[in-house]
């Protein structure tokens, strides 16, 4: 009998063309995975310069195909290569696809399991093996996690930052430059203009550590001592829909219901109530630490650490406190 | 213009009586009250104000159970003209496969010049359906939408698509679809006035062999995945408070954090 189908990693690129962090951790998975079912594993690239993403994924996978797609320089990514790697499944014949569960990856994942018919198992915060991958996912903002297969012996699956801890291969896999030669039938969507906004820092989806504020902290000016905060931990600034719809920080860092859904190992939370709509997006964190006038918030009774008390007094201290330590 | 946005009436997170049934381990819908999909509600109101802007008027499709109408009339009330509700029994347990076959079966003969779609839904969370509507329709995907400029004259679209570092702007002929978010802008509360018009609004049910697709194609008996089980997460350690003076209390928190080993 011949092997079963090898189990292969979506490399997603970042905006700089580097590796995104994300594909770090699919690619630690999917090689853990291949070990427990007796795989093989890969990576594929697809990119108008594929070559650094590919190489930064071969340190974590002993192989990588780089497909390069001039389209993707001036066209939106999605479509583009969810056709090559439609394609390339058609060749290659790998069982299983595995990518992040951001914008990136459910794009690509949208548009590949419409054109293959393959089944999609979202949102991952966990994958074991058992003859296929068996996802664990959280749902209903953190209230049941449920688990997951596939009733086919291929698809997708996406997966969520900091399911698993990042940890390259023991010796770098090789890349592959690899043609497709398949006509892209899909419209094409044409990028005519890119825009940095200021002070955009990393995606808090992947931050192992969060300050994040809420209505409490008064305004844009309030945000100061967030970011300083996150600043000496060394992690990224959330806030909540109040925050984000009053203006004072950008959509990009809501969390909740209609923002992100983020896993960080703490999640220090300023001014923030805890309602539900807040708090599906960051219950399941490591360990959630809140400030708070409000000793009968709801975020008090999920919280493992509540502070009472004015958290500009507290946010101050707290920066002075962790600005001594390190000295 | 005329636009259809896609929505989907989903368990109200607010209620907090989500629950699966525990035979098939399926969302135990009619147990829940239903609200619009909070990010649809977005699409929505982003659709309206691109009819306010430049005319014409905006429509919903929906595949859900059988209950959908009281919510959609929701919707309707927020101002859209008409409704089309694809629901059938062999529809329970769908995936994003067939959900995806589904609303692109229900939009095959239908003339519009934008289709929008919300980022994902607050219960599957998927997030997958847009683009596999957009490739199963051979339409252009502009997805995670800030801004949304058409140029009817033009024929043309114009998105701020949100990117990890700013955004793009995209631009692709119409009929395209969009995926649209909280950031184009607070959805409008239905008026009374509105609530009164929506109750007279066509809402139209369409069965599975009207998309058409057979059971063969799409529903639960076809479904590319199944869930094994459900449990509850470890509930969270007490809750540790402290109130003390600033300087104490930061002390307190440093101290807990690098117990933790998280600094």
């Amino acid at each position: 009998m011949a092997k079963a189908g090898p189990i292969w990693v979506h490399g997603e690129l970042a905006p700089d063309g580097s590796l995104a962090k994300i594909s770090t951790e699919v690619a630690t998975l999917a090689r853990s995975l291949a070990e427990a079912g007796g795989r093989d594993v890969a990576g594929v690239v697809v990119a108008a310069d594929p070559a650094a993403a590919a190489e930064e994924l071969a340190r974590y996978m002993p192989r990588v195909l780089a497909v390069t797609e001039p389209a993707t320089a001036d066209h939106a990514a999605g479509a583009i290569v969810g056709q090559r790697l439609a394609a390339l499944i058609e060749t290659e014949k790998p069982s299983y696809l595995l990518a992040g569960s951001g914008p990136e990856g459910r794009d690509v994942a949208g548009v590949l399991s419409a054109l293959t018919g393959w089944g999609v198992l979202v949102n991952a915060v966990g994958v074991a093996w058992d003859d296929g991958p068996v996802v664990s996912m959280s749902i209903f903002g953190g209230k049941l996690t449920t688990t997951s297969r596939l009733t086919a012996d291929h698809g997708i699956v996406t997966v969520r930052p900091n399911a698993v801890t990042a940890e390259p291969a023991a010796k770098p896999g090789t890349v592959e430059p690899t043609a497709v030669d398949v006509e892209l039938t899909l419209p094409r969507v044409r990028i005519v203009d890119r825009v940095e906004a200021a002070g955009v820092a990393a995606p808090i989806e992947e931050a192992r550590i969060i300050v994040a504020g809420g209505r409490g902290v008064g305004g844009p000016d309030g945000f100061k001592v967030v970011e300083e905060l996150a600043e000496a931990l060394g992690g990224a600034v959330g806030a909540t829909r109040a925050a984000v719809d009053s203006g004072w920080i950008p959509y990009a860092q809501q969390i909740g219901q209609t923002g992100k859904i983020v896993k960080p190992a703490l999640y220090l939370a300023l001014g923030i109530s805890g309602a539900i709509q807040h708090k599906v997006g960051m219950q399941t964190a490591g360990t959630i630490v809140a400030v708070n006038r409000d000793p009968d918030a709801p975020i008090a009774e999920f919280a493992d650490l509540v502070v009472i008390g004015d958290l500009f007094e507290v946010a101050p201290a707290l920066l002075a406190a962790l600005r001594a330590r390190a000295g | 213009m005329r636009i259809v946005v896609l929505v989907k009436p989903v368990p109200d997170t607010a209620s907090g009586g989500e629950r699966l049934r525990p035979d098939d381990w399926r969302l135990d819908r009619p147990a829940i009250p239903a609200v619009v999909n909070a990010n649809d509600e977005y699409a929505l109101e982003a659709a309206l104000k691109l009819t306010e802007a430049h005319g014409g008027e905006v429509v919903l499709v929906s595949m859900a159970g059988a209950g959908a109408p009281d919510t959609m009339r929701k919707a309707l009330a927020m101002g859209a003209a008409s409704g089309t509700l694809v629901t059938d029994d062999a529809l329970a347990g769908s995936d994003t496969v067939s959900t995806a076959r589904v609303l692109a079966g229900a939009l095959e003969g239908m003339e519009y010049d934008l289709v929008l779609a919300g980022a994902d839904t607050s219960d599957g969370g998927a997030g997958v359906v847009p683009a596999g509507v957009a490739t199963l329709l051979g339409l252009p995907y502009l997805s995670y939408a800030a801004k949304i400029e058409p140029d009817p004259d033009a024929g043309t679209v114009r998105v701020n698509r949100i990117s990890p570092t700013g955004y793009e702007v995209l631009e692709a002929p119409m009929p395209a679809l969009i995926v649209a978010t909280q950031a184009l802008g607070e959805p409008r509360y239905p008026s009374l006035k509105g609530i009164m018009a929506a109750r007279s609004k066509t809402l139209e049910t369409k069965a599975l062999a009207d998309v058409p697709l057979g059971d063969a194609e799409v529903g639960g008996a076809v479904a590319t995945s199944k869930v094994l089980g459900s449990e509850a997460p470890p509930p969270r350690a007490a809750t540790r408070v402290i109130r003390e003076p600033a300087d104490e209390a930061a002390r307190q928190v440093v101290a807990f954090l690098a117990e933790r080993r998280i600094i």
